[in-house]
């Protein structure tokens, strides 16, 4: 009962907040929305058991992807006209895009109904999920079977973040004043740096 | 509590539900209760080490300061300004409260005194804390006015970066418990040093890894030396100034349960939570919530005493202690500790 109602609440508020995505005006709006959906989709993993991916979602995608996006859209100066005449122009594109995720949903419930797929372990015995807590049944995919996957897409995320930084990085100009050197501020000593002066009554004091 | 509701003739899903809305309620008004108290302490502390007398006017030595506060800012008019956007702008500080509340539902108090003990109760606070940084965004954007909105985008800057150390560090301690549920990790910490001293903080690994906890927690409630989201030589008072009244009570009480849960997430990761310091029967008499109670409110000491003494940190600096220190130091805790349980056999 209470595990129904909840079902209802988070999924009506997916879908509520996902379309309130594209239909609010204001862009940061659209970002706030979208992060309502995340969490609402969380929520509906903790109801089929995946409280692991839950957790992930929220921590990944709310707590740093979201939060990024925002970050970005609310120092973009964004001319709303723009965007209207763009909408009409990546129509087209839109709809493909919606072909396909539906086609792989359709797909993917299919596969379902046919059976689901046989988990196996490397040295080809069958998985034993029941038992398992979410975290090491992940753990024993994620690093046993798929490690090769795991490990390219590791190095695929490197390279991205390697060449992110590459693209942005600009060397100090010539006669630019230089870095801080935090050890040596720390090591100057006070004599270093300050004189006493005594001067007389009526005199300057020379430097 | 569940079988109370049963006993009244409730099915065991309402029953259920029923208990668990009691507990939260009680939670909530026990983390209401002493963050008033803390607001107290933390004023006389600040006061003692300054050298004046702090709140002492209101009720016996000024206990009651925090709830009059409390009732003059209820009282208040709400101003909201007439620039801001006012959904996002009334949005904000709710969330910052309710944020800062829902991560006490894993928190033991003592053994199986809790409102729900999940297996990943770590990660929930992980979850929940890294949503903490929407209310200071969404405040800041939402006033429409220069200082928050320089203030958010500090605060978006410097969440995310000591988060990432904060969950380095985490692995860390579950690594060494084998667990991400709260009462298993406080279990595992039983007899931990020399066999009668309990809590992770006294294994030479853990130890700096503590520390750099510690640091990154003041960081992450934005606490001085790192409360630049609020620094008021800068930024008026930051994402809070163009709040008022109930509104701006809610962020400042947000922002105190946000200092408890450090606190208590302080004791329950390395002081070994409600367990006594060392293991020695006559000290399991006392309860195990006055030993939890006791340490957490250590740590909190220990942050006003921090915020009494240090100076503020410059932006830049606070960056590069995040990115260039605490993360590959973070990081390198984790290779060291992993590689050491995987030849002492802790996993097999």
């Amino acid at each position: 009962m209470i595990q129904t109602l909840a079902f209802y609440l988070f999924a009506g508020l997916v879908i509520a907040s996902a379309v309130m995505v594209i239909m609010s005006r204001n862009p940061v709006h659209s970002v706030l929305w979208l992060i309502l959906a995340f969490f609402n989709a969380a929520g509906l993993m903790v109801l089929v058991g995946a409280e692991f991916i839950a957790m992930l979602l929220v921590i990944v995608y709310v707590g740093a992807v979201a939060v990024l996006f925002l970050f970005v859209v609310m120092m973009l100066d964004i001319d709303f006209a723009a965007m209207r005449a763009g909408f009409i122009k990546n129509f087209p594109l839109g709809i493909a895009v919606a072909l396909i995720l539906l086609a792989e949903l359709i797909l993917g419930l299919g596969a379902y109904n046919a059976g689901g797929l046989e988990l196996a372990t490397a040295d080809g015995s069958a998985a034993q999920g029941v038992d398992q807590s979410n975290i090491e049944a992940i753990g024993v995919l994620l690093y046993g079977r798929y490690i090769f996957l795991f490990e390219v897409a590791g190095i695929i995320l490197l390279v991205a973040m390697i060449g992110a930084i590459v693209l942005t990085f600009q060397p100090p100009k010539p006669g630019a004043r230089g870095r801080q050197d935090i050890g040596k501020q720390i090591a100057r000593r006070p004599h270093e740096a300050t004189v006493m002066k005594n001067p007389e009554t009526g005199q300057g004091v020379e430097l | 509590m569940t079988e109370f509701f049963q006993n009244l003739g409730m099915s065991y899903e309402w029953a259920w539900t029923a208990a668990t809305l009691v507990g939260i309620i009680t939670i909530s008004l026990l983390v209401m209760f002493s963050v008033a108290m803390v607001i107290y302490v933390d004023r006389k502390v600040l006061g003692a080490i300054m050298m004046r007398r702090g709140p002492n006017v209101v009720g016996p030595f000024g206990l009651l300061q925090s709830f009059a506060d409390g009732l003059k800012v209820f009282l208040q008019e709400t101003i909201i300004p007439s620039a801001a956007n006012k959904g996002i702008f009334l949005l904000a500080p709710i969330i910052t409260f309710t944020v800062a509340l829902a991560a006490w539902a894993v928190i033991p108090f003592d053994e199986g005194v809790l409102v729900s003990d999940i297996n990943l109760g770590l990660l929930y606070i992980l979850a929940i804390s890294s949503l903490g940084v929407y209310g200071v965004v969404m405040s800041g954007w939402a006033s429409n006015s220069k200082y928050p909105f320089f203030s958010a985008m500090r605060a978006a800057a410097q969440m995310i970066s000591y988060e990432v150390s904060i969950g380095f560090i985490l692995v860390c301690v579950v690594l060494w418990s084998k667990s991400f549920n709260m009462t298993e990790i406080v279990l595992a910490q039983q007899g931990h040093g020399l066999g009668f001293v309990n809590g992770f903080f006294f294994n030479p690994l853990l130890f700096p890894i503590f520390v750099v906890f510690f640091i990154c927690a003041l960081a992450e409630t934005a606490r001085a030396p790192f409360d630049l989201t609020e620094a008021e030589s800068e930024l008026v008072a930051g994402y809070q100034t163009e709040y008022s009244s109930m509104s701006f009570a809610l962020f400042w009480l947000g922002e105190y349960a946000n200092i408890l849960l450090m606190c208590s997430l302080c004791t329950l990761l390395f002081m070994g939570g409600w367990l006594p310091p060392v293991e020695w029967a006559p000290l399991y008499y006392v309860p195990g919530i006055v030993w939890f109670l006791l340490k957490t409110f250590f740590f909190f000491f220990l942050f006003s005493w921090i915020w009494a003494t240090v100076p503020r940190y410059r932006y830049d600096q606070l960056m590069r202690l995040g990115w260039k220190v605490f993360l590959p130091m973070s990081l390198i805790f984790v290779a060291l500790i992993s590689g050491y349980l995987m030849a002492t056999g802790h996993f097999s």
